[in-house]
């Protein structure tokens, strides 16, 4: 479904991917786990045309879509939860998602899709009125999520969905992720948190310094002793 | 909505607005009260400068402070326009400077309102490029510093007297007091509220849109909104270019209000004039904008009693009205059409009181 080619991005003068490639196909979960600063929100960015790639190329279902611009990114289905959800928090909770579907047309398939985000995130539903910005944590990554699958994306970007939320929060999260791929979006997610990320992904990427040093089923990497030691603190 | 609705509000908009205009100047349109008019017209193009300030300051979060570059060019565009083409374009018009009938004025001020709308325009869309690459305090200064240009261009373009003042083209005559050909009188209450009020529908349509809410999200995190699929360029550059238009065509209804256009209208002190009305009246709302320009081009003549101290007072109500309403008059609330509809009439009911005819 997805396909990068030696992917290499600079900030300026600094590299933050040097020639980074993987492969996602239909249906899975596939986590890019990896330290602060090894490229891994960068890589989200490169395939929603967020920030440019110098060379290399992105694939999405067959079609290159290198350097495009990130609405009609948008537009081929692939759907990006950034980092840090960057929900608006002047608008209220219905407009965020209005917001979502916004390269979409079809007013019947946006309120089904409404319908289905409030079912995943019941939270969302009580606070609909209300300012995002009022909203708490945990319920601020469940817009974003919210908003993110508005667009109906075949492919879910999801940029550190646990980031300072309390653990059972967490665990809810991860939860909607499997339900969210279980209703048939293929989903890459980016995670520290390398033990939850590959306990519900079917294959991880490990990236370090802009490179991918490792790529395997998430149950291996689960069980690898250099992974352990680095990522999962035993 | 239904369709007699519609035409209904736009026959309803019209009926005010030449009751406006037929109560202030009566039928001959020779002598009325020119204070009142004056007031009144700065209210409507206060109104027309801060509304359209609002879809780019408002709405898309974008900080110009160039705003009164716009309105000179609208300005000096139209006013050169009908000079120079006065012979060809419009030789019904008077030369004279005296009073034009409003139908008479029609077409004419509709060319020069274009003239200076699209003039201003392909500027504004020359100044909204950098806005795609700065943000905040840096793009004040740029469209400050496009202000600053505008002004320096036209103070030396000769044709249009901008070192001093334009007053139209000398011609010969036999009667020194025609020696030139005035810039026509052509725009009056009628015209200038007829543009206020499309400005607002304008407005309106587009906050309550798709496009509305993709000016917000523009205004709130860019990156958010690019990551939504929406062009956040073609917003924000798309808010310049309307911007700039709704403000030239100001500018061509100003200088056809004055009888002579001077360079000193267009200090940067007026740029910052409209940019407190936006944020007094509350960022983003098209209501608390479009009131607090009229109350900021009322208040110093209401507080004409008290003279000197105005000076005092004027700013003084303007710190205390920040203080308790920070968030500007309407924060981003927007009143309703039943409202508005009141508010209308209750400005027509303050103007029907007998004007005293000089």
């Amino acid at each position: 479904m997805l396909i990068l080619e030696n992917i290499e991005v600079s900030y300026g003068p600094i590299k933050a991917l040097k020639s980074v490639s993987l492969e996602i196909a239909a249906g899975e979960i596939v986590t890019l786990i990896g330290a602060n600063g090894a490229g891994k929100s960068t890589t989200l960015r490169a395939i929603s045309g967020l920030v440019p790639s110098q060379s290399g190329r992105i694939l999405f279902e067959g079609k290159e879509i290198t350097n495009k611009p990130a609405d009609q990114i948008v537009q081929l289905g692939v759907g990006h939860s950034p980092e840090g959800r960057r929900i608006f928090a002047n608008m209220s909770v219905r407009e965020n998602l209005e917001l979502g579907a916004y390269t979409r047309r079809d007013r019947a398939g946006i309120a089904e899709d409404l319908e289905r985000g409030l079912t995943l995130f019941p939270r969302l539903r009580e606070r609909i009125g209300q300012n995002a910005g009022t909203l708490s944590g945990g319920e601020q990554q469940m817009l974003a999520m919210a908003r993110a699958l508005m667009a109906r994306p075949r492919l879910l970007l999801l940029d550190e969905p646990s980031l300072g939320l309390a653990p059972f929060l967490v665990r809810d999260i991860f939860r909607i992720i499997q339900d969210i791929n279980q209703q048939g979006t293929t989903v890459l997610l980016v995670e520290q948190n390398a033990h939850l990320a590959l306990g519900i992904a079917h294959r991880g990427y490990v990236l370090e310094t802009g490179h991918i040093v490792m790529a395997d089923e998430a149950k291996a990497l689960l069980a690898n002793d250099d992974i352990k030691k680095a990522y999962l603190g035993e | 909505m239904p369709l007699w609705k519609r035409f209904g509000g736009i026959a309803l908009v019209f009926g005010l607005l030449l009751l406006l205009d037929h109560l202030l100047y009566g039928p001959s349109r020779v002598a009325h009260d020119q204070y009142k008019e004056d007031v009144l017209i700065r209210c409507g193009l206060a109104i027309i400068l801060a509304v359209s300030l609002n879809i780019v300051n408002g709405f898309t979060g974008q900080f110009s402070l160039g705003h009164i570059g716009f309105y000179m060019v609208g300005a000096y565009v139209g006013a050169a326009l009908s000079t120079y083409g006065h012979t060809h374009l419009f030789p019904q018009l008077p030369t004279d400077g005296s009073p034009v009938g409003l139908w008479t004025s029609a077409l004419p001020i509709l060319a020069v309102s274009l003239a200076g709308g699209l003039a201003a325009a392909a500027i504004g869309f020359l100044v909204g490029l950098p806005s795609l690459r700065l943000r905040g305090d840096y793009l004040a200064i740029i469209t400050l510093g496009f202000a600053q240009i505008i002004l320096v261009i036209v103070r030396n373009i000769k044709a249009v007297d901008g070192a001093t003042s334009f007053t139209g083209l000398p011609v010969a005559s036999q009667d020194q007091a025609l020696a030139h050909v005035a810039t026509p009188h052509l725009t009056s209450l009628f015209w200038v509220f007829l543009v206020a009020a499309l400005v607002i529908w304008v407005a309106y349509s587009l906050r309550f849109s798709v496009h509305g809410l993709a000016f917000l999200a523009v205004r709130e995190d860019e990156i958010a909104a690019e990551a939504m699929g929406i062009n956040t360029t073609r917003y924000k550059v798309l808010a310049f270019v309307l911007s700039a238009f709704f403000t030239g065509i100001a500018g061509a209804l100003f200088a056809h209000y004055q009888s002579s256009l001077s360079n000193e209208s267009f200090r940067f002190e007026r740029s910052i004039d409209v940019v407190v009305m936006v944020v007094l009246g509350g960022l983003g709302s098209i209501s608390g904008v479009t009131i607090a320009a009229v109350l900021l081009t009322i208040l110093p003549e209401a507080l004409r009693p008290i003279a000197q101290y105005r000076l005092v007072v004027y700013p003084l109500l303007l710190v205390i009205l920040m203080l308790t309403r920070p968030q500007g008059i309407f924060g981003r609330e927007e009143v309703s059409r039943a409202w508005l509809r009141g508010q209308l009439t209750s400005i027509a009911g303050w103007f029907s009181r007998r004007p005293d005819r000089v």
